[in-house]
């Protein structure tokens, strides 16, 4: 199936998980201080596990970054 | 040394530093750890924008470091839904129920859009966030916001990163005699006499990120904002005179000396 992530299409097997998809994103610094919202939904840590990705889903993955 | 001062509350944490430390705008983690270490502020700022595979080091190992509490805020929405959804990802991203709470009406002047804002305070407000909004400088959008439940008001004194200081200091004043809130100045400080400016007018406390963060030595604007904060904390307790249109001698005129020789 195809999501967005962050705005990137990304090929992955069907009822990939938050979790899968998490563990394959480069970059996440041990998980602390990131966020995930799927379709607008924010989907809390202790949900990714059993959260999977549809056809199409919009995945925005967030970080704390400087800001005013 | 300490005046009449009363102490700093905010949702129910009481705070020694006035000084809130905005983190936007420095150069490097390296010059964001010194300038915190020189402000004394015991809050900080954070955003949160989508993951950078590319980032080196964690600006939340920083802030761990320096023993301060982190506040995300919604810098960058719009709209009430973004506003809101972003403080939903603070709270996991963070594990805290605080949100500085920003809703950009404008992109030139970063103004505040009142009905947005109001929109996501109450909706925040009813989700348990210890929401602090980021507002214009109008006393009476401020009470429609702190009785809606909101545990501080923000005003800014001029648009962000403008430097331009206090625009309208009566509506400041005029905010603070009348919220049962702590007032924040959220922007526009240019420099120390700012921050004096803004404590003097009664705010709670001030936050400044561009102000220190681009000043050309950052680290030492942070030091003198701290002091400028602290200065103005005592100068408030200690009750400034009143302001007069003519003058008024310091000097007693009794025993004045008289040197003209009356005429014989």
């Amino acid at each position: 199936m195809r999501v967005v992530v962050n705005g990137e299409p990304r090929e992955l097997p069907a009822h990939t998980t938050v979790a899968a998809m998490m563990a394959g994103l480069p970059g996440v610094p041990g998980g602390r201080g990131v966020a995930v919202a799927v379709d607008g939904e924010v989907v809390a840590r202790g949900g990714w596990e059993r959260t999977e990705l549809a056809d199409g889903s919009h995945v925005e993955v967030v970080m704390a970054v400087q800001g005013g | 040394m300490s005046a009449r001062v009363e102490p700093f509350v905010i949702g129910g944490r009481e705070l020694n530093s006035r000084l809130i430390l905005g983190t936007g705008g420095f150069a490097n983690h390296e010059v964001l750890e010194r300038a915190l270490a020189a402000s004394g502020a015991e809050l900080c700022t954070v955003a949160l924008r989508r993951l950078d595979p590319a980032a080196r080091g964690s600006i939340l190992d920083v802030l761990a470091g320096a023993g301060v509490e982190v506040v995300p805020n919604t810098a960058g929405c719009f709209t009430a839904r973004d506003a809101i959804i972003t403080a939903q990802l603070a709270r996991e991203a963070f594990q805290t129920d605080w949100i500085k709470l920003e809703v950009i009406g404008d992109e030139r002047t970063l103004l505040p859009d009142a009905v947005e804002l109001v929109s996501a305070a109450e909706a925040l407000v009813d989700d348990g966030f210890v929401v602090l909004p980021y507002t214009t400088d109008d006393p009476v959008l401020a009470r429609r916001l702190e009785h809606l439940g909101c545990a501080a008001v923000m005003p800014l004194g001029s648009p962000i990163g403008s430097g331009m200081g206090i625009r309208n200091p009566y509506n400041i004043s005029i905010m603070v005699e009348r919220a049962e809130v702590p007032v924040i100045l959220d922007a526009g400080v240019g420099t120390a006499s700012d921050a004096v400016m803004a404590i003097e007018l009664g705010c709670a406390g001030v936050l400044c990120a561009s102000a220190i963060s681009r000043a050309l030595d950052p680290v030492a604007m942070a030091h003198a904002i701290r002091l400028a904060v602290e200065a103005g904390t005592l100068a408030r307790g200690a009750g400034r005179i009143p302001r007069r249109r003519y003058a008024e001698a310091s000097t007693p005129e009794e025993g004045l000396p008289v040197f003209d020789v009356p005429e014989a």
